[in-house]
């Protein structure tokens, strides 16, 4: 088993904490609407998970800022996404 | 911040870098605007720079950027479960002064770049993220940013702000992006000493090898894997279409887990400290996927318009070319006295299909199509190739000619004659 965890443990990030720049916009949407809900498996930093209730929750602190999961919700549309404030968010030393 | 700026450049990666520079050289006011702390703090690449677009903007880069190892070698390699087939290009020619390509570091590299910016003249602000577009009717006349009194305005805007490009998209320039056109990259640093580097891959001083690879470790998806030797570290990664993720259900840092894993990729980071992963999109929808690139107002350049030639790996000279024909263009228009209308600025899409960034990309227009629609060559050719090996190579008392029919027969059970004549042909019309 693969945590992710343990890869961004090794990335610089200054979170931006209590302002999060992805949103779901309506959560029923996610958990009635979507089938597969793919965010859950193709964000590469894991920030999408299912909770037991078959509900999407989203933290964003972990995020790479790549756009995957706004890209991959094309048909519903449900991910409000924005850059983090200035200065905020992945920080890398290496890129 | 309500001065009046002939440019504004969004984004400090290649393509806007390119273009700041290029315009504050020729003595444009040019004001460019970065979210991350540094430019190069939110940028993401493999990454190899190719010297001819940097050294028609920076002729003499080499004395002073920060670059890593100029490339001899290249090796590609078409794997299986436990195999790797491949061929090999070394020439003692690349070692020859001035060199071809080069490792870099994006941070490091693009940290240098924003230095150059900076020294031509334009004014660089990092740590700001740009919100929005201010319009007048159609026109784009500056930018909305997150600073407090935050608007600025110019004659015009350069939007060099990267594969998402959220600004042209809340302006309603573009469509969002599809999964089938944006590649999804992931993306590992390993730190080893340089000696060690030097013996792994055969190479001395700041020579270095760069490996492509195909077949298994994308899992059926359409995608490659790559490993770059850089000075004191190997870069390693995976990208593969979004819209392959999303259907084979495989999270991208698995497939890179169990790509690293593989008998002929582990070695080669055996021992190694992993101090980055990082992830990224790549604008591979092609030519046909090319949205507009100009308007009143506004110009787009880099992976914003989709300047990547995914077949040949070239991203980052696509960018700092689209940047530095965009400056040239504006320069044209500011010194003739002329407004930069959407009329006026289509000279720029001009002169990007007379340039190698529109004519390659036109060139392998159908690839995305042909891949999407004609999977075995990522999944049955490189079984294919990997057993045909294998049976050549065993020495077991059989003999060549039964070897080679058991090799013509493996090709026509997967694939048919005709099959393997309709594939051929595929491929011929791809790279036409």
């Amino acid at each position: 088993m693969i945590r992710i965890e343990e890869k961004l443990f090794q990335n610089r990030y200054r979170v931006d904490a209590g302002r999060s720049h992805i949103e779901i916009a309506d959560a029923d949407v996610c958990a009635i609407h979507c089938q597969d809900k793919p965010c859950t498996f193709c964000c590469p930093a894991g920030c999408y998970a299912l909770d037991n209730a078959g509900r999407v929750t989203l933290i964003t602190d972990g995020c790479l800022e790549c756009g995957t999961c706004r890209v991959i919700c094309g048909e519903h549309r449900n991910v409000r996404w924005e850059y983090p404030r200035g200065g905020y968010g992945i920080l890398f030393k290496f890129g | 911040m309500s001065e009046h700026f002939d440019a504004i450049v969004v984004g400090a990666g290649p393509a806007g870098n390119a273009a700041a520079y290029t315009m504050a050289k020729a003595g444009l006011k040019v004001l460019q605007i970065e979210r991350g702390e540094y430019s190069g703090s939110k940028n993401v690449q493999g990454a190899i720079l190719y010297s001819d677009a940097l050294e028609r903007i920076i002729p003499d880069f080499r004395e002073d950027a920060p670059l890593e190892r100029h490339v001899i070698e290249q090796r590609m390699w078409v794997l299986d479960d436990e195999s790797c087939t491949g061929g090999t290009y070394r020439s003692a020619d690349f070692s020859k002064p001035p060199y071809n390509r080069y490792t870099i570091i994006r941070s490091q590299f693009d940290r240098w770049f924003s230095q150059k910016v900076r020294s031509a003249g334009a004014l660089v602000i990092c740590e700001t993220t740009v919100l929005d577009l201010h319009m007048d009717g159609r026109r784009v006349v500056g930018v909305r940013t997150d600073r407090e009194n935050g608007s600025v305005y110019a004659d015009i805007v350069v939007l060099a702000d990267g594969v998402n490009s959220l600004l042209a998209r809340k302006a309603g320039f573009h469509e969002e992006l599809k999964p089938r056109d944006v590649a999804l990259a992931v993306k590992e640093i390993h730190f080893l000493p340089e000696t060690t580097i030097e013996e792994r891959f055969n190479v001395k001083g700041t020579e270095g090898v760069v490996i492509e690879m195909a077949g298994k470790i994308t899992q059926g998806m359409v995608g490659t894997g790559f490993l770059y030797t850089n000075k004191e570290s190997v870069t390693v990664g995976v990208g593969c279409l979004l819209s392959d993720f999303k259907k084979s259900g495989v999270a991208p840092y698995v497939l890179l887990e169990q790509m690293k894993a593989h008998p002929a990729i582990q070695p080669l980071l055996a021992g190694g400290e992993m101090k980055e992963y990082t992830a990224h999109l790549i604008p591979e929808g092609g030519y046909n996927a090319i949205p507009p690139v100009y308007g009143d107002g506004w110009l787009m350049v880099g992976d914003a318009g989709m300047f990547v030639n995914a077949v040949h790996r070239e991203g980052s000279n696509l960018a700092m070319t689209t940047g530095r024909i965009a400056a040239e263009t504006i320069i044209d228009l500011k010194v003739g006295g002329k407004p930069m209308s959407a009329q006026n600025l289509a000279r720029y899409r001009k002169a990007l299909d007379e340039s190698f960034v529109m004519k390659d990309l036109k060139k392998y227009k159908n690839m995305p199509d042909i891949m999407d629609r004609n999977r075995q060559f990522f999944t049955a050719y490189p079984n294919l190739v990997s057993q045909a090996a294998h049976t050549l190579l065993t020495v077991d008392g059989v003999d060549k000619k039964t070897k080679e029919r058991f090799i013509r027969k493996t090709f026509t059970r997967a694939r048919s004659t005709l099959g393997l004549f309709a594939d051929a042909f595929r491929l011929w019309r791809a790279f036409e």
